[in-house]
C-alpha cells in the first residue's frame, strides 16, 4: 500500500470550501480533473457517489463519511482494480477568511496512490483557483 | 521552400547498437549510410536516462530542471516552450508520429491531452503556447501515437484493436497485476520483458509508425516545409518483435557485451567500488525507480538470458533500420531528397548486460548515456561528412532544428546548434555535457549530477534515502572505458574531481519554482 497526501491554502472561508466538498459531494465534478459528471446512487446499499471520467466509464465510490462538524470527507472507490481504497479530504479552519485542504489518498495497489494521489493535487489546486476567482 | 525535417528517434537504444558506431550484431545500413554522408557524434548524451524528462529536452531545448520534468510521471506543462511551435509558427507542417511521452501513460481518468485523442478519434488539439497563444498542441498539426504494445489509449492499440484485435494478446504485458514493469520471463531463456510474439510484421509498431509517417508526408502539397518527428517506440523492452523475424540472429552465437562481467565474484566486486544504490539493486535490495520491474532481481540474470535479449533488441534495431529506409524512400519519391536533414537519435540507452543489470536507474554509465546520434544534413547545402567527438547533448537538439529552419534560436533554449566537425566544436565551447537523475519512489529518493569532460565522467550523489551526499563516481574513460574503476575517492585524482566538480556546479541550469508534483508512476 502507498498513501499520497496533497494540500493547499484557500484564501476563503472554510464553509464555502467545505460546501464543495462534503456539502455537495456531486460538485467536484466542476473541478476535478478528468472527471466529467458524478451522482449519488440513491439504490445502492451503501452511500455512494459515481463518477464518470472522461474515459467514458464510471467508477463507484463508497462515502465512508461525511461530516460536516469536523469537515472531514471520506470515501472508497470500490472498483475491483482497487485492493484498497481509502480517500481523506479535510477542510481546516486556518482562520476565518483562510482554509487549508488536505486530500489523501491511501491505495493498493500502490501504483494508484500515485495515479489518483495526482490527480487530487492538481484537483484541489483548481478548486482553490475557482473559489479564489469568484472572492 | 525550405529544408525539411525528418527527427528520428528511438526509445532505450545503445550507442553501439549501429554498425556506424562499431556494433555487429544488428544491420543498420541505411542508418550507417546517413552517418557516412552527414555527421556522426561520438559523445551524445541524453540530459536524462530516462523517457519523459529526455523526451521533454528534445521539444524544449532546457534541462529537466528548467523544463520541469525532472521524473518519469511528472507530465511537461502544456504550455512548456516547444522547437515545433517555433517551426510551425515559422509555417512548418508539424507532426509527431510514434511514441510522443510528454504526458503520463497510466492516466485512468484521461486527464492527458496526449491520452485522449485516440479515443476523440482524432489527431490534432488546440493548446496554449508558452507565449500566450494558442496552436497546435506542442506545435504538432499531426499527432498519431504509440508506445510498447497494444494496450493503452493511444492511435496504434486502438488500431490494432479495431482491426487486428486477435493480435493483441500476442505483445508482452508491460505492467503486471499490481501495475508494476513485469518481470514475468519469456523466450528461450526465461529473460524478462521478453516474449515470442506471433503478430505479423506489418502490424507491430515499427512499421506501424513508419507507414503512418508516410501516409501523413503523401497528405503534404509538393512545396510544403515540414518537420516530422518520427519516434519509434523500440528497441525499448519489452523485447516482442515479430517471431517471424527472430531468425535474423540466432541468440545462441551473440557473443555476450564487453560490459558484462563474466565472473559473479569480480562483477560484484566492481559494483562494491560504486555507491550502494548498483549492489542493492542488484542484489534486489533496492527498487529506486518504477522503470525497471519491481521484483526483478539483476544477480538471477544469466549469460544466456543477455544474449537472448542482446539478440532480439538487435532485431527490433534492425526493423527500425528498415521502416526508415521505406521513410526515406517515400521522400526521395516525392522529391524532397535534395532538401532533407535527417537527424537520428534516441532518448537514453539501456544497461543491456553491463555490470550483470539490465533496463535503466540512476547508473549514469556509457550504457545510459552514450547515445547513437546522427545529423544528415540536406545534400543541397552540401555537407562535408564528419566524426565529431567534442561532446553534445540531446539539449542541442531544438537549437539545431532551428538552424535548419534558419530561425534564430529563442533565448528559452539552452543548448546550442550541433558543431558540424571538432573545430566548429572546439570554436563554440562544446567542452562538457550535462546529465541528471531525480526520483522520489515508494519513499526511495535518488539524485544524481552528473558532468562529462575531457573524457572523464564525474558523478555526485546529493543527500537522499540511499546517499548522504559524500559519495559520488568518477571514471577516466581514457584508460576505463568500461567505467569499472571508480576514482571518487582516489587521492591521485581528488584534484580533478574537485575541478569537475566546480565545473558542474557552475554550469547548473535554472531550476523551475515551484516543482512540479509527480502525478503517476509513469
Amino acid at each position: 500500500m502507498a498513501s499520497v497526501r496533497r494540500e493547499a491554502i484557500i484564501d476563503r472561508p472554510a464553509d464555502v470550501v467545505w460546501q464543495q466538498i462534503g456539502g455537495d459531494p456531486t460538485a467536484m465534478a466542476g473541478w476535478f480533473p478528468g472527471v466529467v459528471s458524478a451522482r449519488i446512487d440513491e439504490a445502492a446499499e451503501h452511500p455512494t457517489r459515481v463518477i464518470e471520467t472522461r474515459r467514458g466509464f464510471p467508477i463507484p465510490e463508497e462515502i465512508v463519511l461525511n461530516d460536516a462538524v469536523v469537515r472531514r470527507f471520506q470515501y472508497r472507490i470500490t472498483a475491483p482494480m482497487f485492493r484498497h481504497h481509502l480517500a481523506t479530504v479535510d477542510v481546516l479552519a486556518i482562520d476565518e477568511h483562510t482554509t487549508m485542504v488536505v486530500y489523501g489518498t491511501d491505495a493498493e495497489p500502490a501504483v494508484f496512490a500515485l495515479v489518483i494521489g495526482g490527480a487530487t493535487g492538481v484537483a484541489i489546486d483548481e478548486l482553490k483557483r475557482q473559489l479564489e476567482e469568484k472572492g | 521552400m525550405g529544408r525539411k525535417i525528418l527527427f528520428v528517434t528511438t526509445d532505450q537504444q545503445r550507442y553501439d547498437t549501429l554498425g556506424c558506431n562499431g556494433g555487429t550484431l544488428a544491420r543498420t545500413p541505411v542508418a550507417d549510410r546517413l552517418a557516412a554522408e552527414g555527421i556522426r557524434y561520438e559523445r551524445a548524451h541524453p540530459q536524462s536516462v530516462v523517457c519523459m524528462p529526455s523526451r521533454s529536452t528534445m521539444l524544449t531545448g532546457q534541462h529537466q530542471g528548467t523544463h520541469g520534468v525532472w521524473m518519469n510521471g511528472v507530465p511537461l506543462p502544456v504550455d512548456a516552450p516547444s522547437v515545433a511551435a517555433e517551426l510551425s509558427r515559422a509555417g512548418y507542417a508539424t507532426a509527431l508520429v510514434g511514441k510522443s511521452h510528454f504526458e503520463p501513460f497510466l492516466d485512468p481518468m484521461g486527464r492527458f491531452t496526449e491520452n485522449m485523442l485516440a479515443q476523440r478519434d482524432s489527431h490534432s488539439a488546440t493548446s496554449p503556447w508558452h507565449d500566450g497563444t494558442t496552436g497546435p498542441h506542442r506545435g504538432f498539426d499531426h499527432l498519431e501515437l504509440a508506445t510498447h504494445g497494444a494496450n493503452g489509449f493511444l492511435h496504434y492499440a486502438r488500431w490494432i484493436g479495431l482491426h487486428h484485435p486477435e493480435v493483441a494478446d500476442g505483445f508482452y504485458p508491460v505492467l503486471d497485476a499490481d501495475f508494476r514493469v513485469n518481470d514475468a520471463g519469456g523466450g528461450d531463456t526465461g529473460a524478462p520483458q521478453l516474449r515470442h510474439n506471433p503478430i505479423p510484421r506489418d502490424w507491430y509498431h515499427t512499421d506501424w509508425v513508419a507507414d503512418r509517417t508516410i501516409a501523413w508526408l503523401d497528405s503534404l502539397d509538393a512545396d510544403a516545409d515540414w518537420f516530422c518527428w518520427m519516434s519509434f517506440p523500440d528497441p525499448h523492452h519489452p523485447w516482442d518483435p515479430p517471431s517471424s523475424e527472430l531468425g535474423r540472429i540466432d541468440w545462441r552465437d551473440v557473443e555476450l557485451p564487453a560490459g558484462y562481467i563474466s565472473s559473479a565474484a569480480e562483477r560484484e566486486a566492481v559494483l562494491d567500488a560504486k555507491p550502494n544504490h548498483w549492489r542493492r539493486w542488484y542484489d534486489g535490495e533496492l527498487v529506486s525507480n518504477y522503470e525497471a520491474p519491481a521484483h526483478w532481481v539483476p544477480a538471477t540474470l544469466t549469460a544466456d538470458q543477455v544474449r537472448e535479449i542482446n539478440a532480439t533488441n538487435a532485431v527490433e534495431v534492425e526493423l527500425i533500420d528498415e521502416a526508415l529506409g521505406r521513410v526515406l524512400r517515400r521522400i526521395d519519391e516525392r522529391g524532397w531528397g535534395a532538401d532533407l536533414d535527417v537527424v537520428l537519435t534516441t532518448d537514453h540507452g539501456e544497461l543491456q548486460g553491463d555490470f550483470g543489470l539490465m533496463f535503466k536507474g540512476p547508473y549514469h554509465c556509457d550504457g545510459l548515456m552514450r547515445l547513437p546520434l546522427i545529423w544528415r544534413p540536406a545534400p543541397s547545402a552540401a555537407p562535408t561528412p564528419a566524426v565529431v567527438t567534442r561532446p553534445v547533448g540531446l539539449v542541442d537538439l531544438a537549437p539545431t532544428f532551428c538552424a535548419i529552419a534558419g530561425l534564430e534560436a529563442p533565448e528559452w533554449m539552452q543548448g546550442a546548434a550541433l558543431p558540424t566537425d571538432d573545430t566548429d566544436g572546439d570554436a563554440r565551447g562544446f567542452e562538457r555535457v550535462l546529465t541528471a537523475w531525480d526520483s522520489e519512489l515508494f519513499g526511495v529518493s535518488v539524485f544524481l549530477r552528473t558532468i562529462y569532460r575531457d573524457g572523464l565522467v564525474c558523478t555526485a550523489h546529493l543527500p537522499g534515502t540511499e546517499h548522504d551526499g559524500s559519495e559520488g563516481e568518477l571514471y577516466d574513460l581514457a584508460d576505463d572505458p568500461l567505467q569499472r574503476v571508480n576514482r571518487w575517492e582516489d587521492p591521485t585524482h581528488a584534484a580533478v574531481r574537485a575541478d569537475l566538480l566546480a565545473d558542474l556546479w557552475d554550469h547548473q541550469p535554472t531550476e523551475r519554482e515551484p516543482r512540479i508534483d509527480l502525478q503517476a508512476p509513469v
